[in-house]
């Protein structure tokens, strides 16, 4: 009869109107500055620069700009720094003096996590970023973008364990090569000319695949000065 | 001891009448009937804004609940941690609109375009002057009451029309031409179907079709809704009010998805908040009207309840209806034109007809159980031949396309 598909509607809702108040199992949304769901394993926001250690002195980062370069909306912003300082294999390697991320651009696409040969920029989680100051504000610089390792475990415990495995593997590996090239040097005379030795080496081409597989050794400055 | 609840509950019953005329007492006699009327305006104005703003929020938590969610709940008294279950969310909206930017589009008619929401508001505001929300509680006790309230009710499609138009905005002007179409189509039903109370009460006087309806029989209200013609009446009445303040499933003129906001996408700010207060104002009105005419007014339903005061039967029944018709909103996808026109002129006229034969024979044959069985018959054949027919040529069910796959 007419009508009697309106009233099986109508009974739907109602049963629906009812039961949000006598079961709170139908209620999926979630009170949230007080409830908050657990974050998905990948979940992603924007990127954050991990150290070891010290904040200043132990920035993975070599601001290779290879992360600039690839950035597809184009909201990184690095300027190397002028003088060196060693990293966590103890060679001399350039910083970042300035490195910037307009969130406001950024699209959270992780590509630039993807190209970093370092296993320095990595995706934060944090998504409260909401201000008043539309500019500055949302402007991230480099102190509000370095994170510790301990912070990004907290984060990815799965993914901050493969690349601490990553750079232990390098780190062996260039004290394993360290420790022949001081072993081969004992016969010549060796002065700390390591430079025909890293020279063999292919300079870290940014191929936005060569993440892990193929550690470039990081020799990555001097080509356009032996130029 | 109903007599002693009767008793007990009388001046709590004409509270506000005899505060207006305590009041008025102060005054000169010369001023008396005009300084009464501003009083009551004033009244009605407090009251009837102020039950809109709840009603948005009880919309929007009814709303919530049904879909599952928990709709406002935050906004409380400011400064404290007291949130009054969100009832405080019209407040901040309120503040919004008014605070909002008033843009007028610079192709549109300015006049007109301001004007449009007065004239919105201005009729939906008269037609509450002859609505009786209790007892003795009617501001004009008006002989041609009904008819006041239809004419009055009428010069909202003008308004329509000019928000439309003046808007010099496509949307818009398609809004305002299906709001012309449909108020205009389902007005005839809706007074076809409020002729009958009158045939019965032989008055336009909405007082005294609330005093037809006050009697019980058996503990049972008089009410006309509870007869077979009045039941069909009050049902034309309701679909045709929905139709009329064009609230969901006859949401077209606004429709959202497919026109912005029709007539009023070019309004913002506090000419936006006018329309809707009026869109809303519009349906408390019509809601009491059917009210008044069909459910008994302000009277109890039970006689053992009618110690309750009137006003407060009257504000029940109407919010009952308002949660019916947000429930409908909750429930029911908008109609196509055509199904709009298609349900108007083929379906609800035909029957509003027929419920004026009804009434007519409901009036002439005797009281008793033969009038309810003729008559009952009648509409319940007239009902279903008329469903059948009008479904008879619909190809119902899981839909095919052609060329999308």
């Amino acid at each position: 009869m007419l009508g009697e598909q309106i009233m099986r509607g109508m009974a739907v809702t109602a049963k629906n109107f009812f039961g949000s108040y006598v079961s709170k199992n139908r209620l999926t949304t979630v009170q949230y500055p007080e409830e908050r769901l657990s974050q998905k394993a990948n979940t992603r926001q924007f990127p954050m620069l991990v150290f070891d250690g010290d904040p200043d002195k132990g920035l993975r980062c070599v601001a290779c700009t290879i992360c600039e370069k690839e950035c597809p909306p184009q909201c990184i912003y690095i300027v190397k720094s002028k003088d060196k300082k060693p990293d966590y294999k103890g060679q001399p390697q350039l910083y970042p003096a300035v490195f910037d991320i307009d969130v406001s651009v950024c699209m959270s696409c992780s590509i630039c996590v993807e190209v970093c040969p370092f296993e320095s920029i990595k995706m934060n989680t944090e998504f409260e970023l909401s201000t008043d100051d539309r500019f500055e504000g949302l402007l991230f610089h480099k102190d509000k973008l370095s994170k510790s390792n301990e912070y990004y475990h907290q984060l990815h415990p799965a993914d901050a364990r493969d690349s601490d495995a990553v750079l232990a593997a390098e780190k062996a590996r260039a004290e394993a090569k360290a420790k022949a090239a001081a072993a081969a040097a004992t016969a010549p005379a060796s002065t700390p000319t390591t430079v025909p030795a890293t020279a063999t080496t292919p300079p870290p081409a940014p191929t936005p695949a060569a993440a892990a597989p193929p550690p470039p050794t990081p020799a990555t400055p001097p080509p356009p000065a032996a130029k | 001891m109903f007599e002693q609840l009767n008793r007990f509950f009388a001046p709590v019953d004409q509270i506000f009448v005899t505060t207006l005329h305590w009041l008025v007492g102060f005054l000169p006699a010369a001023w008396r009937p005009v300084a009464s009327s501003m009083l009551c305006i004033a009244f009605i104005l407090m009251v009837f804004p102020a039950l809109f703003s709840i009603v948005t929020i009880f919309e929007r938590k009814g709303i919530g609940r049904i879909q599952n969610r928990y709709g406002p709940n935050r906004v409380g008294i400011p400064g404290t941690k007291i949130r009054l279950a969100g009832f405080g969310q019209f407040l901040p909206d309120g503040l919004k609109m008014l605070t909002k930017e008033d843009i007028v589009p610079r192709a549109a008619d300015k006049l007109v375009h301001f004007l449009a929401p007065v004239v919105l508001l201005i009729p939906v505001l008269l037609t509450y002057a002859v609505l009786p929300f209790g007892r003795n509680m009617a501001l004009a006790d008006y002989d041609a009451g009904l008819l006041f309230f239809f004419a009055v009710g009428g010069a909202v499609e003008v308004s329509v029309f000019m928000a439309g138009w003046s808007s010099r905005n496509k949307y818009s002007l398609l809004g305002a031409m299906r709001a012309i179409a449909q108020m205009l189509s389902y007005e005839i039903p809706l007074i076809l179907s409020s002729v009958t109370v009158v045939m019965i009460v032989g008055s336009l006087n909405l007082t005294r079709i609330v005093e037809a309806q006050a009697g019980h029989t058996f503990g049972l209200a008089n009410w006309f809704v509870f007869t077979p013609w009045g039941l069909l009446g009050y049902l034309i009445f309701f679909i045709a009010s929905l139709a009329e303040s064009n609230r969901s499933p006859f949401d077209l003129p606004e429709a959202e998805s497919e026109i912005i906001a029709g007539y009023f996408t070019e309004y913002s700010g506090f000419k936006f908040a006018l329309f809707f207060l009026g869109e809303y104002l519009g349906m408390f009105a019509i809601i009491s009207l059917g009210i008044t005419l069909f459910l008994g007014g302000w009277t109890a339903p039970f006689a053992c309840l009618d110690f309750i005061p009137s006003y407060l039967w009257f504000l029940t029944k109407m919010l009952g209806i308002v949660f019916i018709f947000i429930w409908i909103r909750a429930t029911l996808p908008r109609l196509r034109m055509d199904q709009l026109m298609n349900f108007a002129w083929k379906f609800m006229l035909p029957l509003a007809l027929l419920n004026v034969l009804v009434a007519g024979l409901w009036h002439y044959l005797a009281i008793g159980p033969l009038r309810w069985i003729a008559c009952a018959t009648i509409i319940i054949v007239a009902y279903v031949a008329l469903g059948r027919g009008l479904m008879r040529h619909q190809k119902l069910g899981q839909r095919t396309y052609r060329y999308a796959d």
